[in-house]
């Protein structure tokens, strides 16, 4: 029992890191109706941002700062020079444009920064809680991901200009017959999402290590966990991604012989069946089209 | 995620696009209808100039050569049968890697444990792709848009977790693969084994790209290409979409298993970690700069898949993956819907240069 | 033509014996690759890709040749070292080594880096009869000269390290409760046996045997996992990235095992000091190059060649990364391979001389261990020296030892 609870939290606390890149991928997903395959790299190349500027002898806030920030206006310049000009291709073209961006970012910063796993500070230390079970980091992991969780519901729907960017995502057409820019909200969304990941990634460095590749691993199973939790659903997304982590750990711990190495299709296979039960995620509702 | 509706079997035949040999999966109507003056079709010369092309390679190339440009219609092939499934049916998936795997392994397992000839393993690839594929459309049929993309995804990630795993070992090789001959060729022929596996290819590929045109051109296909643009419709016209859809992944998975077979036979070599979801993204990749829905895009994508990496760590191998980001970049804004719509435009800007429009009758079936 | 007398004999025996005695000087025998002036050498490496913190090995494999050119080559001939991508994909390794071999026509390789991507082309280059020298892994499988004879490894494999360690952990903690942390690949589970086999019997001290895949994005959990079922000896056999978090993740749930650390794992750039020097305090780990962030070594003759090697050529790259000290280390060795095979450079050649080598160091291997191959023995280096990390370096400790494993 006490081994259940060891992996439980264990699985709580790799679920965090899922749970704020799910975050940032059912966001970006929003606000652009695409799943954006590079959101790591944009959260890793943030991240070295930060690292960069504390090397410039800057303390931890300013790093911070400039960080989200120069991910605002990368996302917005990314969706205005890249993704503009083919909007109107057919739709698998420009997953072609987010694989190109991975390759980019991903290439630029093991040439930058090269490719040794670098120490990246947290502002919440790494004492142990709850007797071993977790840690301080983890915990303000959890706590800024809940954070951003709610100023976002309460942005969209609460604000003027969340609801404009949601019009924007669900009906372009009938947005821009009553005056939204169409164009700007779908860049804001971008600059909101990077910024999302340089959060994200700042969070997460701190218990993978700062590197180049860092992000890959954790964006399949933000990925899987926003799946299972209903992308249409940024609540969903994050308890999907807890959800991942904690399934993750107890199958590798407690399924006889085949867990161990298998853990990862384990957890795969009980997502698609959760999926098969409820076809758009647990907490995602079924978007109906007109014939 | 939408499927791609405003592709080819929903836009009106262009005189002139099929006889460029353009995308080969148009409306059946509308097939051949540009013939050069002497009255051959331009399209069948394009082909037969082609093959007669490629059989002659491997003797004017150096082996190298030979063993990359097999390579490229392996990749094709792949690319292929993801392009039956995403392209012509709708159903996205990133799960070809697995398919492409199994393939490799039911080669390398029946060549090198059972000792079974390597022209058996193919046919054999192809049906256990098959049914694995089959039977993971039929759970597959509940889902759409990203939520397939995940399951596909999770067999991909399965794969090599699968073939690592302890007990399977004896058969798979567990973590250290399976390394197998190349087939030699047969009746003494004064040809290398490089060159016969190539013919091999060739033939395959010939065959197999025959086959998919003719189902595209058939009604099986053209009731495969309604699902993909309007499955209501589709299903209210007395398409059985299920059976179609679980079919066509099926059909998709033999062709990519096929395709793995011989790429394990081009490699001489099979591990798990060959056949990660990276390997999914680059047919996935291929398959779009070629053109979703073409067949001749297929072979573009093959040869993109292959060089371009090549070339970008040419050009700078610090960086070879921002350049290869970069020209990735460029192809899909100069050609936003892949080589076989930049092709499809070209013509059409060409044939109305160069031809004055028909005297007005109904292009309409 | 003078008549043989035997005054002519007498006076042409002495040029004769010199002859006889250097016939490589004398007769040039060259073979893919060769010129006058040139030798065509290949390599592949994680440039790019899951394993590219590995790209400082085939980096400085290329830039110690490029030293050795400007020193004036080996016997005047300049070492052109084409070196490619692979990712650590094995069918990329596949299509480069070809290329290298088919299209670039190289006369061997030096220093292929990786297990699957070696084992890839392992047959290929037997069947092509192109000596694949001092391949960048420690697999156990390549000291193979009877069913393999045109590839040859270097470093310590990683069985013999396994058993070393279980050696260790027999005489610390004999009553010790074993946990594994091993990557899900061939070098992984290739450490494992190693370990197993060196228990022998008591190989049921290992109660847990916990692996991990390269894109699983933390091992904190099999830390976790150990800690509760009470385990006291750590074999931590991870890459840098998983050993750190490793190291990081013991400390932070107070857990002092007794921690061995495999020789991947050690390199104080690239993993302590990521995890913290503090949380590394007491970690055990197996030696055989010169730690270069250890200051007993700072007037070290080898220490200072390679040092200065770095700053000329390499001025940008981490000192304290051992995959420098690494490449270095083999490209030493290829290259002495190369000067051993005189003006005959054929394939045939270049493998004898590799079988041939006899007592030979490279900078920066430990004092005493000293490579030796022969026609049946195909591992170079068999020696390692246990050390202890006092919490600001590495501190070598007791003999060398052979690994037993051959």
């Amino acid at each position: 029992m006490e081994l259940l609870l060891h992996q439980v939290m264990a699985g709580l606390a790799t679920g965090g890191i899922y749970a704020c890149m799910a975050l940032a991928v059912v966001m970006i997903y929003q606000a652009i109706d695409h799943l954006n395959f590079a959101q790591g790299e944009m959260a890793m190349f943030s991240t070295f941002i930060a690292w960069q500027v504390m090397q410039w002898g800057q303390p931890y806030w300013v790093a911070f700062l400039a960080a989200v920030v120069l991910s605002f206006l990368g996302g917005l310049a990314i969706e205005r020079v890249l993704f503009k000009p083919i909007h109107n291709a057919p739709v698998l073209s420009s997953l072609v444009a987010f694989i190109a961006l991975f390759s980019i970012l991903n290439s630029l910063a093991g040439y930058t920064w090269d490719y040794t796993i670098k120490s990246f500070p947290t502002p919440f230390g790494h004492k142990p809680l709850l007797g071993g079970l977790a840690d301080t980091h983890e915990a303000g992991m959890i706590g800024v991901t809940l954070g951003m969780l709610a100023l976002l519901y309460l942005f969209f729907r609460g604000t003027r200009l969340g609801l404009a960017m949601r019009a924007a995502a669900a009906n372009p057409d009938s947005a821009r017959l009553v005056g939204i820019r169409v164009g700007w909200m779908t860049a804001l969304g971008w600059g909101m999402a990077a910024s999302i990941g340089a959060v994200a990634g700042m969070l997460i460095a701190p218990v993978v290590f700062l590197e180049p590749n860092m992000m890959l691993g954790v964006l399949l199973y933000g990925f899987a966990g926003a799946v299972l939790g209903g992308l249409t659903s940024p609540g969903g997304a994050v308890l999907g991604g807890f959800a991942v982590g904690v399934i993750e750990n107890v199958a590798g711990t407690f399924i006889p012989y085949v867990g161990r190495e298998l853990k990862l299709t384990i957890a795969l296979i009980l997502i698609v069946a959760v999926l098969m039960v409820r076809p758009s995620g647990l907490f995602g509702r079924s978007v109906v089209s007109r014939v | 995620m939408s499927p791609p509706a405003d592709d080819i079997a929903g836009k009106e035949s262009v005189p002139f696009v099929a006889a460029a040999g353009a995308s080969g999966a148009m409306p059946a109507a509308d097939v051949l209808h540009g013939k050069l003056a002497a009255g051959i079709p331009l399209r069948q010369l394009v082909i037969l100039a082609s093959i007669v092309v490629a059989a002659v390679v491997p003797f004017v190339f150096k082996s190298f050569v030979t063993f990359q440009l097999t390579q490229v219609m392996v990749y094709a092939l792949a690319i292929l049968g993801l392009n039956l499934l995403t392209g012509f049916n709708g159903q996205f998936s990133l799960g070809h890697s697995a398919f492409y795997g199994i393939g490799a392994y039911t080669a390398a397992i029946m060549m090198h444990r059972w000792d079974i000839d390597y022209f058996w393993t193919l046919p054999a690839s192809g049906a256990v792709c098959f049914a694995i594929g089959f039977l993971f459309g039929l759970p597959a049929l509940r889902l759409q848009g990203l939520y397939l993309a995940l399951a596909t995804f999770a067999l991909a990630i399965a794969l090599p977790q699968i073939l690592k795993f302890g007990p399977l070992e004896h058969w798979t090789g567990g973590v250290q693969g399976i390394a197998i001959d190349k087939p030699d060729p047969p009746f003494g022929l004064p040809i290398d084994a490089d060159q016969w596996l190539y013919y091999i290819t060739l033939i395959v590929l010939l065959v197999l790209f025959g086959v998919a045109r003719n189902l595209a051109h058939s009604r099986t296909g053209r009731a495969i290409m309604a699902i993909r643009d309007h499955p209501i419709a589709a299903a209210s016209m007395g398409v059985n979409t299920a059976l179609y859809k679980t079919l066509t992944f099926g059909v998709s998975a033999l062709y990519t298993g096929i395709a793995g077979a011989l790429g394990a036979m081009v490699a001489m070599f099979v591990a798990p970690d060959s056949f990660s979801f990276l390997l999914s993204v680059s047919f996935l990749v291929g398959l779009i700069i070629g053109g979703i829905g073409s067949i001749p895009g297929c072979l573009v994508g093959g040869v993109f898949v292959l060089y371009v990496p090549n070339i970008a760590e040419d050009i700078s191998r610090g960086l070879a993956g921002a350049v290869y980001g970069i020209i990735l970049l460029i192809v899909i804004f100069v050609m936003p819907s892949g080589a076989a719509g930049f092709v499809r435009l070209a013509s059409a800007y060409l044939a109305r240069r160069w031809r004055p429009p028909p005297a007005p009758r109904s292009t309409r079936p | 033509m003078k008549r043989m007398t035997r005054r002519t004999i007498l006076a042409a025996a002495p040029a004769a014996l010199t002859l006889a005695a250097i016939p490589a000087r004398a007769q040039k025998k060259y073979g893919p690759g060769v010129t006058d002036t040139e030798i065509k050498v290949g390599n592949t490496g994680p440039y790019s890709g899951p394993a590219s913190s590995y790209s400082p090995v085939p980096k400085s494999i290329v830039a110690w040749c490029k030293m050795v050119n400007d020193q004036g080559g080996v016997n005047g001939r300049k070492i052109n070292l084409l070196s490619y991508d692979d990712a650590y994909t094995p069918p990329k390794t596949v299509e480069q080594i070809r290329k290298l071999v088919e299209q670039d026509e190289v006369l061997c390789t030096v220093g292929t880096l990786g297990t699957p991507t070696n084992s890839a082309i392992w047959q290929y280059m037997n069947q092509k009869k192109v000596p694949q020298l001092f391949v960048a892994t420690g697999a156990t499988k390549w000291d193979d000269p009877k069913g393999h004879p045109w590839t040859i490894g270097w470093q310590p494999n990683y069985q013999s390290e396994g058993r070393i360690y279980a050696a260790y952990i027999m005489k610390e903690k004999p009553d010790g409760k074993v946990g594994v942390l091993y990557q899900n690949d061939d070098f992984g589970k290739d450490y494992l046996k190693g370990l197993k086999d060196g228990l022998g019997e008591k190989k049921s001290m290992i109660a847990i045997e916990a692996s991990y895949e390269t894109t699983d994005p933390t091992v904190d959990s099999q830390i976790v996992d150990m800690k509760a079922k009470g385990i006291d000896v750590f074999v931590n056999t991870a890459i840098p990235k998983f050993a750190a978090q490793a190291i990081r993740k013991a400390a932070e749930i107070e857990w002092k095992p007794l921690h061995v650390l495999s020789s991947i794992g050690a390199s104080v750039g690239a993993t302590l000091k990521p995890a913290g020097f503090e949380n590394c305090k007491g970690l055990i780990s197996d030696f055989y190059l010169k730690d270069p962030s250890d200051p007993q070594w700072k007037d070290d003759a080898g220490f200072k060649e390679w040092s200065a090697f770095m700053d000329k050529y390499l001025p940008d790259g981490d000192k304290l990364d051992a995959g420098y000290v690494a490449g270095a280390c083999l490209a030493a060795m290829g290259v002495q391979v190369l000067k051993q095979c005189g003006d005959e450079l054929t394939r045939e050649n270049v493998m004898k001389q590799a079988a041939n080598i006899h007592d030979f160091t490279v900078p920066m291997l430990l004092p005493g261990i000293k490579c030796n191959t022969s026609a049946a023995d195909f591992a170079p280096v068999k020696q390692v020296q246990m050390a202890r990390f006092t919490g600001d370096r590495w501190e070598l400790f007791g003999p060398l030892i052979t690994g037993a494993v051959t």
